[in-house]
């Protein structure tokens, strides 16, 4: 799955084919090809400021590569229009390290967010329903400043998934996040990834990566010297 | 059509989900509602202005476009004879619907503005006039110019015209910079909101940029930000427009004595619904306004 052209019988739901970006006329990544198969968990590590942001941020759009191309679903995220970006957004769940919320909305209309942009009307009951699962029923009328560091990384991955989403990708989720609650979070994780979801985390937590392991077929991508790696037993 | 009546309710109420994501409080506020109303206050005086010019106009016209004087300059022993060839001559005229030599009693009511009512105008070698009252169809000044000068000497015919001209010039004008400062003030409003519009997307960019990241259209973000503005701007109009229609309504009436210009001022029957129309177009303005500012900044996010 790695550094290879695509072929024509290509199942990816996230293609890098000779990707190049950076800032400020230094290329971060480089030549970077990349597939990611539909159902898979893949980490992506690799030190800070490696690249591993903004390779998720290639992936849902919120760049476009300088070189090469990134297709998603299928669709070059270049030729997309912004309206197909934000149906792209609606398929592809993202949990931010720092979780962006809506200051001035409660957590329940927070994680119902995706789905009231789309226009329609969120289930009361599959709404509580979801944050049961993610053990936020008795915080969703709290506003996102009275929640803990492990409470708002929960509630952003309930926003994330509220959609149905088939991809999930996650920047560093447990950054702040002491072992007990990387844990918990972990196995929502690897519960959305046996549901059929393909898991794309970025993180430098070697202990979760290897508590992964232990539950799911997880592959590590690394990134070093600009280009992702495929990581193998070192880890 | 049920849902269309729950949109516009909802636009005008300022309620539903979009109107949820943008949130409520922001520096922007209260300057938009004070700025919509205050612009909505002097337009109603402006239109009030401009109805009321062309009130003055209009009466000018008519109390000065149908009338017209000849004024009959001789010596006093044959003034009567003169009179008397110019009324003929007028009692031929086509478009004349009546001609009346005004008495000394009632030249004197004329002079005594000026002159004062005791001087003894019986000794002064005063013109005798003929008032003329026209038909609808008018009568043809120049013609009858012409054939006075010929037929009676020292007869000559004044039609107003150069009363009336200066005066309906200058009505005109004052309606003109009537509407000129209304149109002012619908762009100074929509400077204003779009002012305000972008300092609250300016504010806003991580709301923006939070939506976009969950999925949703720029329409949709954009929807959200021109109901809040639209909202805010139609309110602030609409008490603006209502607290200068009663300082309009006010303003001494015609009745009250000493009222002078200012009795014109307000407004008449039907006239009294034209004011209402400002706060929609506020809130159009104000619509149109924020949707340029919201698509050029949602271009800014990704």
């Amino acid at each position: 799955m790695m550094n290879s052209p695509r072929s024509p019988d290509d199942r990816s739901v996230i293609a890098f084919s000779d990707v190049t970006h950076g800032y400020g006329g230094s290329p971060l990544l480089h030549g970077v090809s990349v597939r990611i198969a539909p159902g898979s968990f893949h980490f992506l590590t690799g030190p800070s400021g490696a690249g591993k942001t903004t390779l998720l941020k290639l992936c849902y759009r919120d760049l476009v590569p300088q070189q090469g191309s990134v297709s998603v679903f299928g669709q070059e995220t270049a030729q997309m229009d912004r309206d197909a970006v934000a149906l792209l957004r609606r398929r592809v769940g993202v949990v931010h390290q720092d979780c962006r919320f809506l200051d001035h909305l409660t957590i329940d209309e927070n994680v119902a967010l995706p789905v009231t942009v789309s226009g329609r009307h969120i289930d009361p009951a599959e709404l509580g329903e979801l944050l049961a699962w993610v053990g936020l029923s008795r915080r969703a009328g709290a506003l996102p400043a009275e929640l803990s560091g492990g409470e708002r990384q929960r509630a952003a991955l309930a926003r994330a998934v509220i959609t149905a989403p088939e991809i999930l990708i996650a920047d560093e989720p447990t950054g702040n996040l002491d072992w007990d609650m990387s844990l918990r979070l972990l196995t929502l994780l690897v519960e959305l990834n046996r549901m059929g979801k393909t898991i794309l985390i970025a993180t430098h937590d070697l202990n979760l990566i290897r508590a992964a392991k232990t539950q799911v077929s997880a592959r590590v991508l690394r990134i070093a010297n600009r280009r992702v790696e495929l990581a193998g037993a070192d880890l | 059509m049920t849902r269309v009546f729950d949109h516009v309710i909802a636009v005008i109420a300022g309620r539903g989900p979009a109107n949820r994501i943008v949130p409520p409080s922001g520096a922007t506020v209260w300057p938009t509602v004070l700025a919509a109303g205050a612009m909505a206050f002097l337009a109603v005086f402006a239109l009030s202005v401009a109805l009321a010019t062309d009130r003055l106009a209009d009466r000018w016209a008519d109390s000065l476009a149908h009338s017209a004087t000849v004024r009959v300059t001789v010596a006093p022993d044959q003034a009567d004879q003169a009179v008397d060839s110019v009324l003929r001559i007028l009692a031929q005229t086509p478009g004349i619907a009546e001609a009346r030599a005004l008495d000394q009693q009632e030249i004197s009511q004329l002079l005594a503005p000026w002159l004062g009512a005791e001087l003894p105008l019986e000794d002064l070698p005063l013109p005798r006039l003929i008032e003329i009252r026209e038909t609808d169809a008018g009568f043809d000044a120049e013609s009858l110019r012409l054939r006075l000068s010929a037929e009676v000497p020292g007869a000559e015919l004044d039609d107003h015209a150069r009363w009336r001209r200066p005066l309906v010039l200058a009505a005109g004008r004052i309606r003109a910079l009537g509407m000129v400062s209304l149109g002012l003030i619908v762009a100074a409003m929509a400077a204003m909101v779009t002012l305000a519009a972008r300092a609250a997307l300016a504010a806003n960019r991580q709301v923006i940029e939070v939506l976009r990241l969950v999925g949703a259209r720029d329409a949709y973000i954009a929807r959200a930000f021109v109901r809040r503005f639209t909202h805010r701007a139609g309110t602030g109009a609409l008490v603006g427009t209502l607290v200068g229609m009663s300082a309009i309504a006010l303003l001494p009436g015609p009745a009250q004595e000493g009222a002078g210009f200012l009795s014109g001022l307000g407004f008449r029957g039907a006239e009294w619904l034209l004011p209402l129309v400002i706060p929609v177009v506020a809130a159009i303005v104000a619509f149109a306004a924020t949707r340029a500012a919201a698509r050029g900044a949602l271009r800014e996010v990704q």
